[in-house]
């Protein structure tokens, strides 16, 4: 059923005599149902001419301007390649140009004034099956999709416009049009394009979900509609260092709030012109959200950084523990990027034992997302069988917000540590022993000068909540320590120039040096242990 | 107990190696500083200490021309440099005592006011090459200047010292260090051009000691 009634005459005849789309018609009439914008293009246009005809049947169709047909294909055919071939009923037709954006070539309807032929061809079947060919050629794994869409900033001019117009035409029927009467261009779009993607691709349309398409069109021809309001408002157009051009959707929409109708009829007609040709497709692309896989890691090597060690582009010692876990995942999840984090590190000579470390990597742009826990354990597997200088467990995907428990593990949560240290002077099994006793030892450590080239020189309070010893002989001992997290231990040991106060050698009045580190555990129950 | 040389020689030169690679600190993920023996060590001989496995030493022999007022720079391999006293400085020597450290350079001057901030240690002291640090007096009347010998920020001063300066004379190449110096970055390999290595040093002090026997 035609959505419009006697009532809409005198504003529908307006818009399409100035050459504005069926569709835009609707919006401006406030037709707020998703019904009629679904019909055909052809369809639309044959019914509202029909419903323009006077009494006596003629068509009130008057086109200012409107180039003569022949004229204007060939206009539209300069400096376009491409295949052409020329539909029945003289519907748009879809060419491919260079770079592989899209053009509609449209030969019957003129270009809408409004929507830049946004709401004429870019709806239509054949466009969104253009997107979703090339979403299916990107090789993504999805379930659900979120569908965004960005429109050149001069279409709000446009609108802006138009509004103008049959605001003023309704004023002489003593009719309001407020802004928020008029469907807003993307709403409809949505409408429109929300089922035909679905059933397309064959899955629901969902906010919420990871996976987006996105569509940026653009209207070279038009770009400079929007100058003006700089004249006008140069306050809403301040140049900003990672914006290419002021004139951003968001800048315009501020400008056409502030401007007031007379000075905006001054600098633009009113209502807006033809445009020679539809927008063009600027971008079209498909990206996954990231997705998070946690897991504790042993580490077994006295060689290994926990990050690629490289000077000037040089890598000093081969590997990693992050891209030993990480190489598989990316492989496995075919992600373009990774970040790892852990929950704290250890020094290239440290071992890290017991239940391993907590981290979390994230997977950027994944292109496959679903895994079954029996694919996880496998994944473990592969990654603990090609290495034997570390070691994954508990490996499983988790939320970003879970992210959140590993990091508070580094600031808050006990480490337990065993050492081998040497003494200078010989000492007997007596000699270590008050240590056991030693409950929550206040420390006071200087920055390291090992890494005092990089970090702030503060002093840092801390507890060595309790310590083991272990006599091995005259000149050696093992010790457990359970301490705070940010404890220097090799420096609680050595004593830094006597920068960590007290530390083992001024306790056992030795000069004390340690020679092996182990993490022994990382007291953090995070991520969740699971039964292998 | 007394190390087999060999063995802290061949420690020395796999610390070497490796310390090779921390030649700039600003590059990404440049944490890691080595420092351990990577095998069970004998328990006969013992690792190379702290200072042989971090450091590299610099010496400056006669410093601002007083005869045998010889510094130690210990330069980490992340280009900080801990000033000390030399084993042939004559603070050092059997017989001396100190009576007191100041680091009062001059009277608008208290190296003691030293505050460094952030990451960047902005605020620090500028120090040049002869820049003073502190000055120690001695019981026998003697008074010496102990200078930076390397430009750069000046970190900290050791104050340990000042309340026990005795540990300046037994650990004066650990506890006893004078101050904490951190170089330009784009001056750290410069910066020792002026020094001598520790084979050049141990010659230094060989011959002043046959020029003495040769004088007495």
């Amino acid at each position: 059923m035609f959505p419009l009634t006697e009532g809409n005459k005198h504003v529908a005849q307006l818009l399409f005599s100035t050459g504005t789309c069926p569709r835009c018609i609707f919006r401006f009439c406030g037709v707020d149902f998703h019904a009629p914008y679904k019909l055909s293009y052809e369809e639309l246009f044959n019914e509202l001419q029909k419903f323009l005809k006077t009494e006596k049947g003629e068509l009130i169709l008057e086109v200012p301007n409107p180039p003569p047909k022949k004229i204007r294909l060939h206009e539209l055919e300069d400096g376009i390649d491409g295949t052409d071939n020329q539909s029945q009923n003289g519907e748009g037709r879809v060419s491919i140009i260079e770079g592989g954006s899209i053009a509609f070539k449209s030969s019957s309807p003129n270009v809408c004034n409004v929507c830049l032929g946004i709401l004429q061809e870019f709806c239509e079947k054949e466009f969104i099956k253009k997107v979703c060919q090339k979403v299916e050629a990107s090789g993504f794994e999805f379930t659900n999709l979120v569908f965004s869409v960005s429109f050149p900033p001069q279409l709000s001019v446009r609108e802006h416009a138009a509004w103008l117009l049959v605001k003023q035409e309704m004023g002489k029927q003593s009719l309001s049009l407020g802004r928020n009467d008029i469907v807003q261009l993307k709403e409809a779009y949505k409408w429109i394009t929300h089922p035909l993607f679905s059933e397309e691709l064959g899955v629901p349309i969902d906010g919420k979900s990871l996976f987006e398409v996105s569509v940026v069109f653009a209207h070279p021809e038009t770009v400079e509609d929007c100058h003006f309001l700089r004249a006008i408002c140069p306050d809403c157009f301040k140049p900003a260092k990672n914006k290419q051009s002021v004139f951003t959707r968001m800048a315009v929409m501020k400008a056409l709030n502030k401007i007031n109708e007379e000075d905006f009829r001054k600098q633009f007609p009113c209502p807006p012109n033809s445009p020679k040709a539809v927008c063009s497709v600027l971008e079209m692309e498909c990206a996954h959200g990231a997705v998070f896989v946690a897991g504790r890691y042993n580490k077994y090597s006295r060689n290994l950084p926990q990050t690629p060690w490289i000077i000037d582009g040089e890598r000093k010692l081969e590997s990693s523990v992050e891209e030993l876990i990480s190489d598989h995942l990316l492989t496995v999840f075919k992600a373009e990027s990774f970040n790892f984090s852990s929950s704290g590190r250890e020094d290239v000579d440290v071992r890290t034992l017991g239940n391993g470390r907590p981290f979390a990597i994230e997977l950027v742009n994944p292109h496959r997302v679903h895994f079954t826990s029996q694919e996880i354990k496998e994944l473990q597997q592969k990654i603990n069988s090609s290495s034997n200088k570390i070691q994954v467990r508990d490996l499983q995907l988790v939320t970003r917000e879970a992210i959140g428990h590993m990091k508070e593990g580094e600031e808050e949560k006990t480490k337990t540590y065993s050492a081998l240290i040497w003494t200078n002077k010989a000492i007997r099994k007596e000699d270590i022993e008050f240590l056991n006793d030693m409950k929550d030892l206040k420390i006071d450590q200087k920055t390291p000068l090992r890494v005092l080239h990089r970090r702030p020189l503060a002093v840092r309070n801390r507890i060595i909540h309790s310590m083991e010893t272990c006599y091995v002989d005259e000149h050696h001992f093992r010790l457990q320590l359970k301490t705070q997290a940010g404890t220097y231990i090799k420096e609680f040991v050595h004593g830094d120039f006597g920068r960590t106060k007290p530390n083992i050698g001024s306790l056992m009045n030795v000069t004390a040096d340690i020679l092996e580190l182990d993490v022994e555990s990382v007291d953090v129950d995070w991520p969740p242990a699971l039964d292998d | 107990m007394r190390t087999p040389q060999a063995a802290r020689r061949k420690d020395r030169l796999l610390r070497a190696n490796m310390e090779e690679a921390l030649g700039s600190p600003r590059a990404e993920g440049a944490a890691p500083e080595v420092a351990m023996a990577t095998e069970p060590v004998a328990v006969e001989s013992a690792a190379p200490s702290l200072v042989d496995r971090y450091f590299t030493r610099w010496y400056k022999a006669d410093v601002k021309g007083k005869p045998c007022e010889d510094h130690c720079i210990l330069q980490h391999s992340n280009r900080i440099c801990v000033i000390t006293l030399a084993e042939s400085h004559p603070v050092l020597q059997s017989g001396k005592t100190i009576k007191s450290i100041s680091y009062q350079i001059s009277t608008n001057c208290s190296r003691l006011q030293n505050k460094v901030s952030g990451k960047f240690k902005r605020g620090a002291q500028f120090l040049t090459e002869l820049a003073p640090l502190c000055k120690i007096y001695c019981s026998d009347g003697e008074e010496y200047t102990i200078s930076s010998c390397v430009r750069g920020r000046l970190m900290e001063v050791n104050e340990n010292i000042l309340h026990k300066p005795s540990i300046l004379q037994e650990k004066p190449a650990t506890e006893g260090y004078i101050a904490v110096v951190l170089p330009k970055f784009e001056e750290s390999k410069s910066i020792t051009e002026g020094l001598l290595t520790q084979k050049q040093y141990e010659e230094v002090v060989v011959k002043r000691s046959n020029a003495t026997t040769a004088t007495s």
